[in-house]
């Protein structure tokens, strides 16, 4: 299985020994990930690629996705690429990542085409205005399910990092970098003190 | 559409670019430096525009982080839109399969979940200032702020799926209630 196969047949599929998918299959299945996931794709990749089309474990799929958690930028996407290059070198994470960002894009770009010929319109200010104050409801239940374990585990140290994240980025609004710049750092070593102190 | 080019183009790829080395915690947690960027530092968008993009990117299929082709668009277009979600999406991407491939099986070391655990109220902590800004962005009545209210106690209570709640929003904004 070469793995690293010039980047110039990315469109082509990879006929080669049927172990995994090939580049189509990962692109389409991206796609169809992609196109089910509202509000979050976490899910429908999990699904599709552990249950559905059993490419991984679902030991492997934690691992690589935790992995692609503790790196920056959008998780789902980094997955993307390091899941379809795994199979197929580089061609098969190209061809991941773009049938994930791909088809919603059109989408998406349509979405904002039509806003900005039709924003002003007020019945469709006014849909979009109560479409945002229900998707800030759904941000908030996300936060509060993600918060419940800190505070099950009287995790007090995590909440008053969180707090303290809150109210420099929100409250304050001070740039992030600067924010993260202090604070990864000190959360890395509390977190490393306080497991070695359960440790021992 | 503001100033049309190559110029704009440009401050978008580095604009997403750097800001994407510092999106830990997913597009959601990024919230809070988009908006900073795009309504406070460039001027790109108002508030308001700005929560109608994040309602028109949650009403779309796809990764949440898709916002930043929405504001891409506004500012330069099509070719605005490509740029701003490659700028946004490449780079960490790429970060990903090269510490992937650096780690490939070796990967006893604790640092790791040490990291990630570190990480995981910071996150939460962006997201609620993500909650918080689009909350002063788009909730200006105290109806808009109960239909928040009531959104979040019922994806939080119940197994709903969110576009239906989405949708709701919507009828209740068509309707002149909100």
């Amino acid at each position: 299985m070469p793995l690293e196969s010039p980047a110039t047949n990315a469109a082509v599929p990879d006929t080669g020994p049927a172990a995994g998918p090939s580049l189509i299959e990962l692109f389409m299945a991206f796609a169809k990930i992609s196109l089910a996931g509202f509000g979050g794709v976490l899910i429908w990749t999990r699904r599709a690629i552990v249950e559905q089309h059993r490419w991984m474990t679902a030991e492997e799929f934690n691992e690589t996705f935790a992995l692609c958690h503790f790196l920056p930028g959008p998780n789902v996407v980094n997955l993307s690429l390091v899941f379809g290059s795994r199979f197929r070198g580089i061609a098969g994470g190209i061809a991941a990542f773009v049938g994930l960002l791909g088809p919603p894009m059109v989408i998406v770009t349509i979405l904002a085409a039509l806003y900005s010929h039709f924003g002003e319109i007020p019945a469709l200010r006014r849909t979009l205005a109560g479409v945002s104050c229900a998707a800030v409801g759904l941000l908030l239940s996300v936060m509060v399910r993600m918060m419940l374990p800190l505070a099950k585990k009287r995790d007090w140290i995590g909440l008053a990092l969180l707090v303290a994240v809150f109210a420099a980025v929100g409250v304050l609004r001070l740039p992030l970098p600067i924010v993260l710049t202090i604070a990864i750092p000190l959360s890395i070593a509390v977190t490393f003190i306080a497991r070695r102190s359960t440790a021992t | 559409m503001n100033d049309n080019g190559a110029g704009s183009l440009f401050t978008l790829a580095w604009t997403f670019g750097l800001m994407s080395l510092f999106a830990v915690g997913g597009a959601n947690a990024a919230i809070p430096e988009i908006h900073r960027i795009a309504v406070d530092v460039r001027q790109w968008m108002t508030d308001t525009q700005f929560a109608d993009v994040y309602a028109i990117s949650q009403l779309s299929p796809g990764p949440n982080v898709l916002i930043v082709t929405l504001i891409g668009y506004h500012v330069a277009g099509l070719a605005g839109a490509l740029v701003a979600t490659l700028a946004m999406c490449g780079p960490t991407a790429m970060l990903a399969y090269y510490v992937s491939r650096f780690l490939k099986r070796s990967t006893r070391s604790r640092w790791p979940a040490i990291i990630q655990a570190s990480l995981v109220p910071l996150s939460i902590g962006l997201m609620a200032a993500s909650g918080l800004i689009l909350a002063q962005a788009s909730d200006r009545t105290w109806v808009a702020v109960a239909v928040t209210a009531v959104a979040a106690v019922l994806a939080f209570a119940t197994r709903l799926h969110p576009l239906w709640l989405l949708l709701a929003g919507g009828v209740l904004g068509f309707a002149g209630i909100v």
